[in-house]
Formats: C-alpha cells, sequence, structure tokens
C-alpha cells in the first residue's frame, strides 16, 4: 500500500483525514481513488493537485507510476508569473 | 474630417504622408510611413519608448502633432545605423546584454545618442540622469549604462 | 521515455559563456516586430467601451447608433459570445473556470471594476471607433463597492457574487461572501510551539496592489475567415493557452486558431491570459475584416491583471538563541473581480527558507471590486516575504544576532520537511547566505541616515509541457523551433547554446525561432522560471536523438555497425577500440547526404518536464533616509541566487538585475490610487511610480550554482526569485539607518515622513 499524506490545506475536504493508505498503481488511479472517498476533493483534483512522489515532485503527470511502499504527498499545484 | 497634408524629411528622405488634425508625430511615423521602430508606450510622455530627434532636439513623438512635423527634419531608429555599420551604441547594447524584451531600446539608444553628441564624457550619474525619462522594466538599467558608457568610451577613442 | 535527464557533471565550452543573441540586431534597429508593429490590408481599429463604475448592474446596452455610424464595421456585446457554465475546463492541462474567463473578457451581468469590457467595436480609424463608443448608451444601475482586503472580509462587505460561498470552510457557510476561499497550511503545534518562545514578534503588514508595468501595452490582430479559420498574432507570453482560452470563449476547435506570437514588450506573469484576443476574433468574424486591438497604457492600468494588495498578519517565536520555535501567518489576499489570487503559493513560499517544527498559515482568497489579479513574478510571494523577512529581522536585531546568522541556524537545506507537503531537494541556501555574509558589500562602512538590510526569497520553479523540433538543413546547419515565448530575449540564445553544445557544433550553426501554435504541439506559458529550465530539457531530448540518427546514418554511408560510430566534437568518429575504423564525417557532411540517404534528419521532444528545482535568494541593500522629505535613496544593493546553472551569464544577471529593480518599485513607490468613487486615480507612468535609472544604482550579482539534479545542465530557474526579497531588504535597511519599522507598502516619501513626524511627536 502507499503511504498517501494530503497537504493540509486540504483537510476541509476529506474532515480533517490527511493520511491514508492506497493500493494504486499510478497518479490517475490515486486522484480516481480520492475522488470516490472524497467526493468533495474531487474538484480540487481536477483543477489541479501537484504530487510529490518519494521526494519528486511531479505536476500533470497522471501516468507517472506509483510503486506500492512508495509515499506519495498532494500538494496545490504551481504556478508562475 | 479632411486630412493634412505634411512633408517632412525622415532620416534623411524626404517623405510625404496625410494625417489627421489630432495624430500626434508617433502616430504618423508608425500608421503612415510604416516606420514602427518608435514604439509607444503610454501616449503621454512619460516612458520615452517614442523618443526621436527632431531638427536636433530629442523629444517624445507622443506629445507632438504630426502637423508640426511639417518642414522639419527627424531622426528615428531606422536612421540610426549606417549602412551595415551598427552605431556604437547599438553594438555596445548587443555586447552587454542592455536589452531584454526590446521595446524600451529603441527610445534608449535615440536618447543616449543624443547625450553622447552633447557630452562625450558623461559620468555614469548623468546618464542616469539623461535617461530617467526613458522607462525600462526588464534590465533594471545596469547593463544599460554600462553600455552607454562603454560606447562613449569607443567613440572618445579609447 | 522519461523526461528527468539526469545533471551530469561534464567539461563545457559553450555552456557557460556569452555567444551574441540572436535577436539583438532586430531590436537594436527597430527591426523587430512586437504586437503593435503588425498590419494587415484592410484591416480596422477596435476599441473598448469599459465601465466607468467600480461596481454596477449593467440593466441594458444600446448599439443602434454606435453600428450606423459611417465607418463602424462591427460592434460586439455580452450577447455576442456564450454564457460559460460555473466549472472548471482544460485550458491544454490547465484548469480555468471560464465563467470567469468570459465575464473579464466582456462583463455579462455587472460590471465589477472600474474599466471592466462592456462592448467592442472594429471601424475604419481609431477616431472613429472612438466617436462609436461614445454613442453606446449603457444603463447601470451603480451598487456600493469595496476594494480595500479587510473591509471585503466583513460581514455586509458589498458583495461581488452572490452566489459565492467560502470554500475550505466547515461546515459550509450559510451566507455569501467576498472570501472565495480559505486554505489553511500547517504542520506540528504552534500553540506549544509559542509556549517555549523566549521572544515573540508579531507585526501586521499593509499592502497595495502594483502592476507589472510592462513597457509595450497589450496589442493584438486578428483575422478571421468564413471558413471558419482565424489567424491571431499578439503580444503573449503564451500562445498555446491563449488559443485554448479563445477556443473556449469562441466555441471554435482549437485547430482552428492559428495564433503567432510577437516579440513580447514585457509580461512578468500579466500576458498569461487574454484580454482582446477573442473580442478582435469575433469582431473579425462580424466584419469580415482583420482587426487589430492596442491598449492605452489607462486601459493598461485600469483592465488588465495588477498583483494583490493584502492584508497580512506574521507572528514568530524563537530561544534568545535564535532558533524559531513557532511560525504563524494570516495572508488575505485581494482577488480582484473573481477568485483566483495567489495567496496559495504565497502561503507555501512564507515560510519556506526555515527549518521549522510548528507552523501554520492561513490565507484568504478575497473577491473585491478592481480587475482580475494576474500573475506578477512569483506570484504573492514578496508579499507574504515582506512581512515574515521583515519579522525574523526584528527578531534577530532585539536578540543581538547578525541578521544572516539568525537565518543560518534556521535555514533549510536538503531534506528539510516542507510545512505544504514535499522535503526540499538539493538547494542552494545556505550557500547564498554565506556568500553574501562573505561579499565585501555586507562589511562596507555606512554613513548617518544610512542602514543596511538583508532578507531572502524562495521559489518553487515549474516544467510543465513544453515541445520542441530541431531540423538539420542540408547545408550543416540546424533550425530550431521553439514553443516557449521568449520573453526576455535570451531564451533563444540559451536553447541555442545548449543544442550547439550536444552537437559538438559552433553556436552560430544553430538557428533559433520560436513557432506558432501550428508549428508545434501544446507548449504552457513562459512563466514560473520554466522555460530554460524546460525548454532546454526538450532542446537536448530533441538533440540526443538527432545525434542517435547522425549515428545510424553515418553508419549506414560508411557501411559498419552502430556500435562502431560515437558523436564527438560535431562529427561522427570511429568509436575506439576493437570496432571498426572508418574516415569520419561532419555533420555538414552527412547533412548533405541526408536526402540521398534516407531523407532529412530530425529530432523533436514532447515532455512535460518534471523536477524543477526550487531557487533561493539573499539580497543585500544599503538605504539612505532623507529625514526631511521621507525620501529614501538605494546606495548600493547586491543580489546573490542560487541558478543551478547559469546557461548563458549575462542573461542570467540581466534577470536578478531586472527582477530586483522591479522589486524596489515595489517597495518604494508603486501602488494602486482608488479613489472614494472606486475609479483608478492614477493609471499612467507619471503617477504610478516606476523606478527610472536615476532612481538605482549598479546591481552587483553573485551567481550561485548548486545544481538541479533534475536538469542535464543543473539549470534551475531564475528569473522569478529576485524580486521576492526586495521589499523586505528595504523595509530592513531602513530600520537600521532610522529606527522605523514601516508595515505599510510602498515606503514612500509621505509615509516615512509621516512614521518620523510620529515617532518624533511620541518622543516629544
Amino acid at each position: 500500500m502507499a503511504r498517501i499524506t494530503l497537504s493540509s490545506s486540504l483537510a476541509p475536504f476529506t474532515d480533517g483525514v490527511l493520511d491514508l493508505e492506497l493500493e494504486v498503481g499510478n497518479v490517475r488511479q490515486l486522484f480516481q481513488a480520492l475522488g470516490e472517498r472524497y467526493p468533495e476533493l474531487r474538484a480540487h483534483l481536477e483543477a489541479g493537485l501537484a504530487v510529490a512522489i518519494d521526494g519528486e515532485i511531479y505536476q500533470d503527470a497522471l501516468l507517472q507510476p506509483i510503486a506500492h511502499d512508495s509515499d506519495v504527498i498532494l500538494i496545490t499545484k504551481i504556478a508562475g508569473g | 474630417m479632411a486630412l493634412n497634408h505634411v512633408s517632412a524629411t525622415v532620416n534623411g528622405d524626404r517623405v510625404e504622408f496625410l494625417c489627421e488634425t489630432g495624430h500626434t508625430l508617433l502616430e504618423a511615423l508608425r500608421d503612415e510611413l510604416r516606420l514602427t521602430g518608435t514604439k509607444e508606450g503610454c501616449g503621454t510622455g512619460d516612458c520615452g519608448a517614442c523618443s526621436v530627434i527632431v531638427d536636433g532636439r530629442l523629444l517624445c513623438s507622443c506629445l507632438m502633432l504630426a502637423v508640426e512635423a511639417e518642414g522639419k527634419s527627424i531622426q528615428t531608429i531606422e536612421g540610426m545605423a549606417t549602412g551595415e555599420s551598427l552605431h556604437p551604441l547599438q553594438r555596445k547594447f548587443i555586447e552587454h546584454a542592455a536589452l531584454q524584451c526590446g521595446i524600451c531600446t529603441p527610445g534608449i539608444l535615440i536618447a543616449a545618442r543624443s547625450l553622447l553628441e552633447r557630452n562625450q564624457n558623461p559620468t555614469e550619474s548623468e546618464v542616469r540622469y539623461w535617461l530617467a525619462g526613458n522607462l525600462c522594466r526588464c534590465t533594471g538599467y545596469h547593463k544599460i549604462v554600462e553600455a552607454v558608457l562603454d560606447a562613449a568610451r569607443e567613440m572618445r577613442g579609447g | 521515455m522519461s523526461t528527468m535527464l539526469k545533471y551530469q557533471e561534464k567539461e563545457l565550452k559553450i555552456v557557460g559563456t556569452r555567444p551574441l543573441r540572436p535577436d539583438g540586431v532586430d531590436k537594436v534597429t527597430g527591426r523587430a516586430r512586437f504586437g503593435a508593429d503588425y498590419n494587415l490590408p484592410g484591416q480596422l481599429i477596435g476599441k473598448v467601451l469599459r465601465s466607468p463604475h467600480a461596481h454596477a448592474r449593467i440593466k441594458a446596452i444600446d448599439t443602434s447608433a454606435a453600428r450606423v455610424l459611417p465607418g463602424v464595421k462591427a460592434v460586439v456585446t455580452r450577447d455576442d459570445f456564450a454564457e460559460m457554465p460555473d466549472e472548471y475546463a482544460a485550458v491544454g492541462e490547465m484548469m480555468i473556470n471560464f465563467r470567469d474567463v468570459t465575464r473579464n473578457m466582456m462583463a455579462r451581468e455587472k460590471a465589477l471594476y472600474d474599466g471592466h469590457p462592456v462592448a467592442a467595436v472594429a471601424a475604419t480609424s481609431e477616431s472613429v471607433a472612438r466617436e462609436a463608443l461614445a454613442l453606446i448608451k449603457v444603463e447601470y444601475e451603480v451598487l456600493p463597492h469595496v476594494i480595500d482586503v479587510v473591509e471585503a472580509m466583513q460581514p455586509g462587505a458589498p458583495l461581488l457574487h452572490e452566489d459565492q460561498y467560502t470554500l475550505g470552510v466547515k461546515p459550509k457557510p450559510d451566507h455569501p461572501s467576498n472570501v472565495a476561499k480559505r486554505l489553511e497550511f500547517g504542520r506540528g503545534d504552534v500553540v506549544a510551539g509559542f509556549k517555549e518562545a523566549d521572544l515573540i514578534v508579531e507585526r501586521e503588514f499593509n499592502t497595495k496592489p502594483v502592476h507589472q508595468g510592462y513597457i509595450e501595452p497589450q496589442a493584438c490582430l486578428a483575422s478571421y475567415s468564413e471558413d471558419g479559420q482565424a489567424e491571431l498574432w499578439t503580444s503573449t507570453q503564451g500562445h498555446f493557452v491563449f488559443r485554448a482560452q479563445c477556443a473556449k470563449v469562441l466555441q471554435m476547435d482549437v485547430s482552428k486558431i492559428r495564433v503567432t506570437p510577437t516579440e513580447i514588450g514585457g509580461g512578468f506573469g500579466g500576458k498569461n491570459n487574454i484580454y482582446n484576443e477573442a473580442l478582435a476574433i469575433a469582431l473579425s468574424r462580424k466584419s469580415h475584416r482583420p482587426v487589430k486591438m492596442v491598449m492605452t497604457r489607462e486601459e493598461v492600468f485600469r483592465a488588465t491583471g495588477p498583483t494583490s494588495g493584502a492584508n497580512v498578519k506574521v507572528r514568530i517565536g524563537c530561544t534568545r538563541d535564535g532558533k524559531i520555535t513557532a511560525a504563524e501567518a494570516e495572508l488575505n489576499f485581494q482577488a480582484g473581480a473573481f477568485p483566483g489570487s495567489p495567496v496559495a503559493q504565497a502561503s507555501m513560499c512564507a515560510f519556506t527558507r526555515y527549518d521549522l517544527a510548528n507552523v501554520r498559515v492561513v490565507g484568504n482568497d478575497v473577491t473585491v471590486n478592481r480587475p482580475k489579479v494576474a500573475a506578477y513574478r512569483a506570484p504573492g510571494a514578496p508579499i507574504a516575504v515582506f512581512g515574515v523577512e521583515s519579522v525574523i529581522d526584528e527578531m534577530a536585531k532585539k536578540l543581538g544576532i547578525d541578521p544572516i546568522e539568525f537565518r543560518l541556524k534556521n535555514a533549510a537545506r536538503e531534506g528539510t520537511q516542507t510545512y505544504y507537503g514535499p522535503k526540499l531537494g538539493p538547494i542552494g541556501y545556505v550557500q547564498t547566505l554565506e556568500q553574501a555574509r562573505a561579499h565585501p558589500h555586507y562589511s562596507a562602512p555606512l554613513g548617518p541616515n544610512q542602514g543596511r538590510g538583508i532578507a531572502t526569497g524562495f521559489w518553487f520553479n515549474i516544467g510543465n509541457e513544453t515541445t520542441c523540433s530541431l531540423n538539420l538543413q542540408e547545408d550543416g546547419s540546424l533550425t530550431l523551433v521553439l514553443g516557449t515565448v521568449d520573453v526576455a530575449g535570451g531564451s533563444r540564445a540559451a536553447m541555442a547554446m545548449m543544442v550547439a553544445e550536444e552537437l559538438g557544433i559552433d553556436y552560430e550553426s544553430v538557428s533559433a525561432i520560436v513557432g506558432d501554435t501550428s508549428t508545434l504541439g501544446f507548449n504552457f506559458l513562459t512563466a514560473g522560471s520554466r522555460s530554460t529550465f524546460a525548454s532546454g530539457m526538450a532542446c537536448v531530448i530533441a538533440s540526443r536523438q538527432v545525434i542517435e540518427k547522425l549515428r545510424q546514418r553515418a553508419a549506414k554511408i560508411r557501411e559498419v555497425p552502430l556500435e562502431a560510430v560515437a558523436w564527438k566534437d560535431g562529427h561522427a568518429r570511429p568509436a575506439g577500440g576493437d570496432v571498426a575504423q572508418f574516415a569520419p564525417m561532419s555533420l555538414a557532411e552527412i547533412a548533405k547526404m541526408a536526402g540521398k540517404t534516407g531523407g532529412a534528419i530530425a529530432g523533436h521532444a514532447e515532455i512535460n518536464a518534471q523536477g524543477a528545482g526550487p531557487g533561493f535568494g539573499v539580497h543585500i541593500v544599503d538605504v539612505e533616509v532623507d529625514r526631511q522629505t521621507g525620501s529614501i535613496s538605494i546606495l548600493r544593493y547586491t543580489v546573490v541566487q542560487d541558478v543551478g546553472k547559469a546557461i548563458h551569464p549575462a542573461y542570467v544577471e540581466g534577470q536578478l538585475q531586472g527582477g530586483a529593480v522591479q522589486g524596489i518599485g515595489w517597495a518604494l513607490n508603486e501602488e494602486y490610487v482608488y479613489g472614494d468613487d472606486g475609479v483608478l486615480q492614477n493609471p499612467g507612468f507619471l503617477d504610478y511610480r516606476v523606478p527610472v535609472a536615476s532612481d538605482v544604482p549598479f546591481i552587483d550579482t553573485v551567481i550561485v550554482e548548486v545544481p538541479n539534479p533534475n536538469h542535464p545542465y543543473g539549470v534551475r530557474g531564475c528569473g522569478e526569485v529576485p524580486i521576492i526579497a526586495p521589499m523586505a531588504a528595504i523595509a530592513n535597511a531602513v530600520e537600521n539607518a532610522i529606527g522605523l519599522r514601516l508595515c505599510e507598502q510602498p515606503l514612500s516619501p509621505p509615509r516615512v515622513l509621516k512614521a518620523i513626524d510620529d515617532a518624533a511627536a511620541a518622543k516629544g
């Protein structure tokens, strides 16, 4: 099971749950699983979150693999100016 | 509305154009003569992007009416290089990376050339105050001032 | 193929040197064409009618008189654009709420700011267009307005959107609010952390909206053909994003719009969004002629996207040895007419320079009656850091600890856990602090009324979707087609340098251009300090693909196995050892034969670049305060920044210097001044005071290079970090000069003078 940590800013959409474990093979499956479990989170997944997998940050990388013992963190997407 | 007929000299060439009474020299240069090297940054004489020389005097072409150009001699950025040779200022600007986006560059070059025609050995402060009427948002002015001082040095024979 | 080509240390011939840029001559001769320099035969001039009210319901719009004015060929209002639902839609891979995009482009139910577009016309000349605007009758029901962010957050404040309920609050509020979103980041236990503190400093800061200040107003030229295809030339930071936005609001297929990015006269984030573009296409569609739309400077200030004004509260606690035990901040940011301030990023940047166990940051995104915020160079970060770095400095001073020493004690390093999620990878914060401390500026003597301040900045930097194409011409030269707009003029040079380095050839043989949207796959905006990193990565991938094909072609031509062929210094050479020998072939020789030996040789890349490396910077500034006028002079300025690798050092220096001077303007003079009627009072460069050449000294730069392991040349972005620290550095310098802590931006002469006078009155 991959260890998933949500950025503290997402707490309002998961009733405060920020740490969970999920069996998912890539970022897209992770978003699907989270969207099913926390419907209020779904809109934010679509608007864009970045994902740090084992320390490396990925943005818009739906097919990025997640290993079964990965540490995954979801954070707000970054843009710039 | 009847248009006005204007005859002038631009970069050494005799030109004629038609313009509305309310048109500025900047609009006439860009829209009638299609000399788009001179830029509009503000239209109110605050940014210097429209700097040209009229009868030897540095001014903002957005603050002069096109009809006032009748019989006058105007120099724009398009006339700064001579044939294949860039003016030392133009060369130094490229060498020193004294431009980034380049929108302010024509105005600054015209203004800088005007300075060096009056003062062959300006101090850093004199360069900065002379160019205070030309806004640049990209470079922070650092490399611009370096380039002007270096061009002055070369033009003095140094 | 993995897009993350790792860093490889190697000897470099071209990367790191300072060749001349390819577009330089055109820019110094006036030949280069910016947005307003394009013209088409038969073109019309388009102009926009704008709301004179900060907040009003639009009851009716009567364009009948305008439509029949001789010379007017088309008029558009909200009726000409489709209603867009409240949902996020993809713009390429970016998600945008098009309900807001279409309304910002042209008001529908309400005018939400002074300058909000209400109608547009296309006519045979500018004067006819202006006359037509004057003939359009709009019936407004003027409403009370609110601009100040704190006022807008109060219950009972005038409401911009009756259906806006604060997101991020549980349970869902039962009243609508101007607070569009509330977010919270945190880690550990700040209450416990503050209990451990020997010293707590708490301050409140207020900043005003400021504009990116690009010297070139927005300009575009659109030509719509009756077969449903449109061409658009526009000054933009992202032609693919503009194409996507136009296609959506106009309900056209993306492939039917061809956008050519012109040379751009500055953007800094302000040209990340469409303003007139879809209006120009719609007017062209209606008039059957090309339509050119150029904003005036007044329109740029009134109706494009200045950044947020904000209210920031910071509270930090530390031990008497200077170890931070807890840090808290509340960031209330103006979003403008529609939600979307950079408060989330500001929240994530506020404290990230420090290794903190207990942090809490609350951010509020607040709609107010001023233009919708657009990005501005490290969006949000300078505002949050103004507060945080001021408080850090105050703490250091109270404890008698050197300000750089204080920051070193708490500095984030590789492996530091951030409070918004991931751990930091290899970074250069400590190195920049140490180099700043060792710099002669840091210990130079100061005179009366002079003070020195330092502050530090951090920005994430990004990668994102990027494509490019590299084509070998029949004479051995190469054409590189980039998809990232070259905003500062140096990136065509930097990309060509990386290609030349990879191929082992002269820089001059690589010709780099920016292609229009029809030439390449999707490219994200040039923003986020991404282009040298991401476009550079794409160019290296394309170069390596070309090298592979060159090896294969040489092997075929020389009739040797592929393993026998190595590529070195622009030639196919025997790989050495036991492999077959053959006469080397130059790039030009292979190119000449390419057509007859299988076809032209090219490489390309379509990536979503990951692995951008964050950047850190330290600024040192000396100021002198004139106690009679309140005027602050900048005497000396030094920027120390980790850029990973400076591909072209002169352009990196230019970014550091330019960003620092924008920050100086932000600190000293720039601000939006609204009257009680909600109308902008200073929409021009006379009264919106950006730095001029005589306001600033030379900006010394120290380039630190801690390679980003995720880029073949170690590149981190560098463009945004330099704007972050100046406000705080200058406020800290002023405090050291005259002993007064200023928390209101800008630190303009009236405010400084008032602080001096108030302090004298309090004493006397």
